[in-house]
């Protein structure tokens, strides 16, 4: 396994913690974004483009848009 | 060294479990939910990785040279895909569910009314 | 339960949890030591038998079409069910949305986002279109490729156009796309077997060589079926999202 595969590695689960650990929602979308990015490069490393291709347009740009819209959608209820 | 990913995956499981359990928030916990399932890509892609292996695409690589396993490759991608559509359906019920309660603390949400 | 009483129920069954994983890994055959037969059968063999360099993808809509077929009806039934779940229920009144957006005064976009959203509009289309019809020689791929065209629509909403959005994307329009996507993929499978081949067999002509556009028989096919598909599914639950954040409440 190689260095960049292993430091790769640490860095997703340094993300996913991070993701987990913030509880506000909105600022939990920006680094759900940013772990959907290192995630792509942890498969890209795994040699594994499709998939790399598929998570970074999924999970960095269309799964937060999604949750953006619902927060929006919730907050503006709330007025 | 060589279960390091596979540590990775687990460690990742059981963080996204932590967060789902002690959530106040609904759309927090969809996050975390989905932070749950990108373990499991982890998982498959480690589990079919070939050392010092390319990436099984053969427009540019000699016909016969060593490729990563091509078939978890296959479920993974549309399981990622398919993962978000979930997601938005589950925040379709979230989204009723303050319209609703007035509130997305799954604590608030305990008993169900008529 | 109390939040801290659950926290340390928690970390006890999670770390019973986590010791059973860590045992299973264990008996894995190691990171890099794939044992398996199928993989390298499949590297082997795919290039040849279907004519497609991206063995991926002949693997997704080929050797494995069925699970692909399961997996796309995943996202047919996920985009109808956001459809249902926002429905308008019986106490709301039913204003279009864009009544309403017409009336509603917008928050002013930065020019720079509009200018910088409108420009990327159409080589996002460009590009994920290129995705989709090259996927079976290079990495791609009618899910890929859909989710970039779909970002392609998002980003007309996201520089202040939301009415333009509905008008492009029509909820009839956007159905029918969806179902005929859907439907082709299954009506593929049915032609195999109306010529007496086994269901989703490769019955095309598979082109002259590897690597081509025009190879590998009803792979591209169900490839561009499959991206039209997952476009329409993603504008369609993010047009209900959007819709339901302008609908108007009545009285409780």
């Amino acid at each position: 396994m190689s260095a960049l595969q292993a430091a790769v590695l640490v860095l997703v689960a340094g993300g996913a913690t991070a993701v987990v650990l913030t509880r506000n929602p909105t600022r939990q979308v920006v680094l759900l974004s940013a772990y959907g990015i290192t995630l792509a490069l942890l498969f890209t490393a795994f040699q594994a483009p499709d998939v790399a291709l598929s998570e970074l347009t999924v999970g960095t740009v269309i799964l937060p848009i999604l949750l953006l819209v619902a927060l929006a959608k919730v907050r503006r209820k709330e007025e | 060294m060589h279960v390091f990913p596979f540590v990775v995956v687990a460690w990742i499981i059981l963080v996204g479990l932590y967060g789902i359990v002690t959530s106040r928030h609904l759309v927090h916990l969809i996050v975390c939910l989905a932070v749950v399932q990108s373990a499991t890509y982890v998982l498959l892609l480690g589990v079919g990785y070939v050392s010092r292996g390319a990436a099984p695409y053969f427009s540019d690589i000699a016909l016969h040279s060593r490729a990563v396993d091509p078939v978890v490759q296959a479920l993974t991608l549309t399981d990622v895909v398919v993962e978000a559509a979930v997601s938005a359906l589950l925040l379709a019920i979230a989204v009723q569910t303050h319209k609703r309660f007035g509130t997305l603390d799954p604590d608030e949400l305990k008993e169900l009314q008529g | 339960m109390t939040p801290g009483l659950r926290r340390w129920t928690f970390l006890v069954a999670g770390g019973g949890l986590g010791a059973l994983l860590v045992w299973g890994f264990v008996g894995l055959p190691g990171f890099g030591h794939y044992p398996g037969p199928y993989g390298d059968l499949l590297n082997s063999v795919a290039v040849g038998q279907r004519h497609a360099t991206d063995v991926v993808t002949a693997i997704n809509f080929d050797y494995r079409g069925f699970d692909t077929l399961g997996e796309e009806f995943i996202l047919f039934t996920a985009a109808t069910g956001v459809s249902i779940v926002l429905r308008e229920l019986r106490r709301e009144r039913e204003r279009t949305a864009v009544d309403e957006a017409a009336g509603r005064e917008a928050p002013a976009t930065s020019d720079a986002v509009r200018m910088a959203c409108l420009v990327l509009v159409g080589p996002t289309m460009l590009v994920g279109w290129n995705v989709v019809s090259h996927g079976q020689v290079n990495p791609g791929g009618g899910f890929q490729g859909g989710a970039i065209m779909a970002t392609a629509f998002v980003l007309v909403y996201l520089s202040g156009e939301f009415i333009a959005l509905k008008r492009l994307s029509p909820v009839h329009l956007t159905d029918a796309v969806e179902a005929i996507g859907a439907g082709s993929f299954a009506a593929l499978g049915v032609a195999a077997l109306a010529l007496g081949f086994p269901y989703l067999d490769n019955i095309l002509p598979l082109g002259t060589s590897a690597g081509t556009v025009d190879s590998s028989g009803t792979i591209a096919l169900i490839s561009f079926f499959v991206g039209i598909e997952v476009t329409a599914a993603f504008v369609l639950i993010v047009g209900e999202l959007l819709e339901q954040t302008l609908l108007v409440r009545g009285d409780r």
